[in-house]
């Protein structure tokens, strides 16, 4: 029991000193987080609108393929990124294993799912009328697309938040395609995977406190961002 | 949402600029957790590129996982303490030149009151004893250096490896989580000799701590080696660097400084280069 109390304060120390390991630790998980989550976003939201507007053969399939990718382990994924990115893989000559971009496109694979699906999902629960209603006004293709989403845009931010909060949470990719390398590629969740490997539990306990305030501190950003929306 | 988009952009040039090289490309090595959770490696990095300039990189993973990441030309060198499978790695032309760096020890720990009997034997007769008394023992199971040294002292002991006696437990993880699975059951576990000092002083007195019960038979030393991919077979590796470093940690001047080298106040590693 006395690794939560001494961890609680650990995290406090950690902050309040300006511990450079730590502070290093949460500029790359902030970095490549943001990065993972504007990639899922922009090649998410467009799938997702496609998937649950336009109707076309094959859809179901695609559909449960998608909901079925929702549960892709992060390892595997991890495997399969060092598998493309390894310098003898067919990626190999860009040279981003062992880079947080690397992780990025990782972590977007992981994250694509969950925006697809619930953009699609959002898409399909609009009230059936929307589309004819644009189409009468006389819409374009272009206002027709900016229109039903901005009508989602609840679902939208709500897929964002679980495609973030599954990104900044993971650790698999990060270990395997990002390495672990000090000052470099470590995140908070690899250093809490490191820390506990060492047996420093209530280290381990003080960065996973931090990663929390991290998250906490997104989603109020994100609660301001829908008063904003609301209004 | 265009906070986002500035953090993105911001952090790519960043990332861009640190990727870039800035003045010596830094040299990428893969090694065992041993070197980099006992902290030798925060007192070599710094040394290194103040003597040479070159920063150090390193991913720390298990020796298997290392050699993986040499055959692959992910990594410029290797600081790893398997030397079967090191022989092997070199026959196959993936690496070049492997010079012997330090060694340190593993020993086998136990609970104090020690039920098979293990204390002061020689390795595989304690694990010998082990297995009769059907004791439990906890293996890491993961290929680790640690791992193919406690396989080589069943083939010493000349037994086959006991995967699925019940008294045999493996772990997969770490040598830390595994000590502490040991510590869990009472049971006897072969570590490293840093694991282990870390392992007690964290753990206070108590009569459930594990205690060191065979230590010094010369079968039990682990020897780390350094080596450089093949760049005949990877020629995307900087092996200058990997050159410079294995010249540079096997100088008598770094020899001495891995040798003064103390985890929690007791000496670790002994110097081995010729």
């Amino acid at each position: 029991m006395d690794y939560i109390l001494e961890a609680v304060m650990q995290a406090f120390r950690l902050l309040s000193s300006g511990d450079a390991e730590t502070f290093s630790a949460v500029w790359a998980t902030i970095c490549v987080s943001t990065m993972s989550v504007v990639l899922t976003l922009l090649v998410g939201v467009p799938l997702g609108f496609f998937l649950g507007y336009a109707d076309f053969p094959g859809k179901r399939p695609v559909r449960t393929l998608v909901d079925t990718l929702l549960s892709i382990p992060t390892v595997l994924i991890g495997l399969l990124v060092y598998a493309l990115l390894t310098r003898r893989g067919p990626l190999g000559g860009l040279g981003l294993l062992f880079t947080l971009p690397g992780i990025a496109i990782g972590q977007t694979i992981l994250g694509l799912p969950i925006v697809v699906a619930m953009t699609a999902t959002g898409v399909e629960a609009l009230d059936k009328r929307l589309n004819p209603t644009l189409l009468t006004l006389g819409a374009g293709p272009r206002q027709i697309l900016m229109t039903t989403l901005w009508e989602t845009r609840f679902s939208l931010g709500l897929a964002a938040m679980a495609a973030y909060g599954r990104i900044v949470s993971e650790v698999g990719i990060s270990m395997m395609v990002g390495g672990n390398i000090k000052w470099h590629t470590r995140t908070i969740t690899t250093a809490i995977a490191l820390e506990t490997g060492k047996g420093e539990f209530a280290l381990g306990i003080a960065l996973g406190l931090i990663l929390m305030l991290l998250a906490f501190a997104v989603n109020l950003a994100t609660v301001g961002l829908r008063k904003r929306v609301k209004r | 949402m265009p906070r986002f988009v500035q953090i993105a952009i911001v952090c790519l040039l960043v990332v861009g600029s640190t990727v870039a090289p800035a003045k010596g490309q830094p040299v990428i090595m893969a090694t065992t957790t041993s070197t980099d959770n006992t902290g030798l490696l925060d007192v070599l990095a710094p040394a290194f590129k103040k003597d040479t300039g070159i920063e150090l990189r390193w991913v720390a993973v298990g020796t298997g996982k290392a050699l993986k990441m040499g055959e692959n030309c992910d990594v410029d060198v290797l600081f790893v303490h398997a030397p079967d499978a090191e022989t092997a790695f070199l026959v196959k032309g993936f690496g070049l030149d492997r010079r012997p760096v330090m060694t340190n020890d593993f020993v086998i720990i136990g609970p104090a009151a020690d039920p098979a009997g293990a204390k002061g034997r020689l390795a595989g007769r304690a694990l010998k004893a082990i297995a009769q008394a059907g004791a439990v023992f906890v293996s890491r199971g993961d290929l680790s250096g640690t791992h193919q040294k406690e396989l080589s002292l069943w083939r010493m002991a000349d037994m086959a490896v006991p995967d699925k006696a019940p008294w045999y437990v493996q772990t997969g993880q770490g040598m830390i989580k595994t000590i502490l699975v040991a510590e869990e059951r009472g049971g006897y576990a072969l570590t490293d000799r840093g694991t282990y000092i870390k392992y007690a002083a964290a753990r206070r007195a108590g009569s459930h701590v594990l205690k060191v019960l065979v230590e010094g038979d010369p079968n039990m030393l682990n020897h780390y080696s350094v080596i450089a991919v093949n760049p005949r077979r990877c020629p995307s590796v900087n092996h200058q660097a990997a050159v410079r470093f294995a010249d540079w940690v096997t100088s008598a001047a770094v020899q001495e400084l891995i040798g003064s080298f103390k985890l929690l106040g007791k000496p670790l590693f002994v110097p081995a280069a010729r």
